[in-house]
């Protein structure tokens, strides 16, 4: 038995360091007193420490079902298997914000790990800079979140459990992926704010930000693909994005994210941009943390509604308003004094990647107005409107064409200028190929223009990524294999990413072209054929779970006479909340899934039941798996590593 | 001129956070719905008497109310001996059983009587996500031709009728 306290105690105490992290080597640094510098490195290890101490203290708490701490009464259950029990820790706004400092705080130790090779005062004001925040967040967690709170001495004998919709191993592995991703946002983002800080407004500052911001990027992309992944089996509607305002915060830090590393690169090898990408990176966190204002305010309503509370809603408002009011401050005062030379060619990389920060900063505010419209509409006491799923697509689709194409342009285009006259030369074929290409595949299909420039905008991008990588192999006398071999993970991830691009719009085209959709009365014996298949309801069972009862129905399902699947979709009942869950059942294929979902029981023995096809509604996820990889590996260049020293 | 450029996104930034501060603990349950001025969205639900599936054209082709109930939903059986009395009235009110439970449903208006001229089950909710409903009870009136004139979200009572009352007279 472990008491909780001890959890609650390790978070003052490591308040108490991240207070003397946020302060001490700032003044060292304008003192110029080596020891307060010295003192950032062990400051951070040591609240690192107690917040993970705290951490584990309340996970158990949660794997013992100690039912007197508040927190893990409302959010868990005897019955809960172990690994929900663990994970509901963060099923809840106390043990999120938790997670969030949990993570914070795992990123300052790996910068101060590494920060040895950076310059002088560098690496003591990025850690001072995220001391600051996590002051921030220790401050909020312990005035209006603690986890730790205690019911006694009457504590209730079992506990609230966890919402079904969470008891999924989406959720086991889907919040902290996201938060490792718009968490690590801080590092590119305490970077930015040293270099503003030291005036190191040079490029060096760039270069090592760009790993970290590739590392989070990457994160983030899994995150937000794991909760796309999530919402399409466990919700049961077959649909993959909403829009709800809380998919719209990650997406948000996300896109301007993926600017940031763009114009990241153009600043480290170009040594222009500076000021934007300053921008840029204070904007990416930013938005980060917007996310967590209008998810844990209740400013905004949501289906992922966690308890909205006013006082909680002020406190980040403060914190939002001290940290990037602060940082956009300093930013008017410090960034207008940097003057670049900048000189490049209309068609030179850095004007490709300009048009790729404008495309990608207009996609976030895209989103950004779309999400605070509603609100700002109230505030101006116009009346209240809800911007719905027809906004975003009618705008974020156009714009995120556009994109691609430059996407297949780019990287092909060389820093400083491009002849044009030999870009058009390399961009022929793709586009002609592309076009005809896609336009064999609509033969088969009904025409849509929308989706037919879609599908060839994606083969050109393919064909473009093809057609650079084969240009920079065959370039020479040496075997292909060896020139492949030689040429820098950086570039292979950036291949790799794009080509996650075409495949996810691959994926988001042909399954708004050719997916079905149906609901029909089953009874058992009953067979009902939908697109190229058959399905026959053969019966319905019930089943026991951990903490539910379930009626399951069995399906066969038909491919001509060929059996190709038996699928089992549930109604659950919930025990301890006494609440109705649909599972639904998947038949997961390259090319298509098969989806049903239960509705309702209309007889003894006869179901309501949805039946959906979705052509490659995987290479969805697919190509965000790709993107991740493409993320990492560009992160993980030996040439970091050199310059880091290891 | 260029401290003032750079300062912009400060300037930006304080404005939103003015925005959101006259935000924070306002009302945000309050929402006309968009769909106002527009047609009821196509659906196909079982109707809770026949088993059938039904669709649009089932629908009532003079002014009527729809109204989003639930058993599980407390302010539904407030609301639910008014919605008799107006049915006694003769308005015309269509309801919808949204996430709830068949058996639930059928042993709930066996007892406490049914106002309802047709009962559609919406078990999965996904009618109600069409309508952009944030819970239950929420009471739309329709026109006869099936053009969405006003929502109310909460209880209907003496007092929300004046208004529906105006809306169903157009």
């Amino acid at each position: 038995m472990i008491f909780p306290e001890i959890g609650h105690f390790a978070l003052i105490l490591a308040m108490m360091f991240a207070v003397a992290l946020a302060t001490l080597p700032m003044v060292g640094f304008y003192t110029r007193n080596r020891v307060l510098l010295t003192s950032a490195k062990p400051l951070t290890y040591v609240m690192t420490l107690l917040i993970w101490l705290s951490f584990f203290v309340l996970a158990v708490a949660f794997a013992t079902d100690d039912f007197s701490v508040l927190y893990v009464s409302q959010h868990s259950n005897s019955l809960l298997p172990i690994w929900f029990k663990v994970s509901a820790l963060w099923g809840g706004h106390e043990g999120s914000l938790l997670l969030w400092i949990a993570i914070l705080s795992a990123w300052a130790a790996a910068v101060a790990y590494r920060s040895d090779s950076l310059p002088n005062a560098t690496g003591p004001v990025v850690l001072a800079v995220l001391g600051i925040i996590a002051t921030g967040f220790l401050l909020f967690i312990l005035f209006t979140s603690s986890p730790f709170i205690r019911l006694l001495p009457d504590h209730p004998i079992d506990g609230a459990d966890l919402n079904p919709l969470l008891q999924d191993v989406g959720l086991i592995i889907h919040p902290p992926m996201l938060y490792m991703g718009y968490v690590g946002f801080s590092v590119a983002f305490a970077f930015a704010i040293a270099a503003l800080i030291t005036g190191n407004l040079n490029a060096s500052w760039a270069r090592w930000a760009r790993p970290w911001t590739n590392v989070s990027w990457a994160f983030l992309t899994l995150g937000i693909t794991l909760g796309s992944w999530w919402a399409y089996y466990e919700l049961g509607w077959g649909g993959w994005w909403f829009w709800d305002p809380v998919e719209n915060a990650s997406l948000m830090p996300w896109l301007a994210g993926t600017a940031l590393i763009h114009s990241l690169a153009v600043t480290e090898k170009r040594g222009v941009f500076k000021s934007w990408t300053v921008l840029l990176a204070i904007f990416t966190f930013s938005l980060s943390l917007l996310g967590t204002f209008l998810v844990r305010s209740g400013v905004l309503t949501s289906v992922h509604a966690f308890a909205a509370d006013p006082t909680r809603g002020v406190f980040i408002l403060a914190l939002l308003v001290i940290i990037i009011g602060g940082s956009l401050l300093l930013y008017a005062v410090r960034a207008s004094q940097v003057r670049s030379v900048v000189s490049f060619g209309a068609t030179g990389r850095e004007a490709w990647l300009l048009i790729n920060n404008i495309l990608l900063t207009i996609l976030t505010l895209t989103v950004l107005l779309g999400t605070l419209y509603p609100l700002v509409f109230d505030a101006f006491s116009l009346g209240k409107i809800s911007v719905g799923a027809p906004y975003f697509n009618a705008v974020f689709g156009p714009i995120s064409l556009l994109l691609i194409v430059f996407m297949g342009i780019a990287p092909l285009s060389k820093w400083h200028s491009t002849k044009g006259k030999w870009l058009v030369h390399i961009a022929i074929m793709p586009a002609i190929l592309a076009i005809a290409f896609s336009a064999l595949v609509f033969t088969f299909h009904v025409f849509d223009w929308y989706l037919w420039l879609s599908f060839s905008i994606a083969l050109w991008l393919v064909f473009m990524v093809a057609r650079d990588w084969f240009d920079k192999v065959s370039a020479a006398r040496q075997s292909i294999w060896l020139r492949a071999k030689k040429l820098p993970r950086q570039y292979y991830g950036m291949l790799l990413a794009h080509f996650g691009v075409a495949v996810t719009l691959v994926g988001v085209i042909f399954v708004s072209m050719n997916s079905t959709e149906t609901i029909v009365r089953m009874a058992p014996g009953d067979k009902v054929v939908v697109g190229n298949y058959a399905f026959e309801l053969q019966g319905s069972i019930r089943i026991q779970g951990p903490n539910y009862v379930a009626e399951q129905a069995i399906i066969n399902v038909y491919d001509g006479d060929k059996r190709v699947a038996q699928m089992k979709p549930e109604k659950r009942l919930y025990k301890a909340r006494q609440q109705m869950m649909t599972e639904a059942a998947l038949s997961p294929g390259f090319t298509r899934d098969l989806y049903i979902s239960l509705g309702e029981k209309l007889s003894q023995e006869a179901w309501s039941v949805r039946i959906y096809i979705k052509s490659f509604v995987r290479w969805i996820w697919l190509g965000g798996l790709l993107m991740m990889a493409g993320g990492l590996l560009a992160a993980f260049d030996k040439r970091y590593r050199r310059k880091a020293g290891v | 001129m260029r401290k003032l450029l750079f300062g912009l996104p400060l300037m930006a930034f304080i404005a939103l956070g003015i925005v959101f501060y006259q935000q924070l603990g306002k009302d945000t349950e309050y929402m006309p719905s968009a769909l106002i001025g527009k047609q009821v969205p196509d659906f196909q639900l079982i109707d809770l008497s026949s088993n059938t599936v039904t669709t649009n054209e089932a629908l009532p082709d003079t002014p009527y109310l729809m109204n989003f109930w639930a058993t599980w939903c407390p302010s539904c059986s407030a609301e639910h001996a008014y919605l008799g009395e107006l049915a006694e009235q003769g308005v015309n009110i269509v309801g919808i059983d949204y996430k709830d439970e068949t058996e639930a449903a059928k042993k709930w208006l066996a007892e406490r009587g049914n106002p309802y001229s047709m009962v559609l089950t919406d078990e999965m909710g996904h009618f109600g996500v069409d309508m952009g409903i944030t819970g239950a009870p929420e009471t739309f009136v329709i026109s006869g031709d099936g053009v969405v004139l006003y929502r109310h979200q909460g209880v209907v009572n003496a007092e929300v009728w004046k208004t529906l009352k105006g809306y169903m007279q157009r």
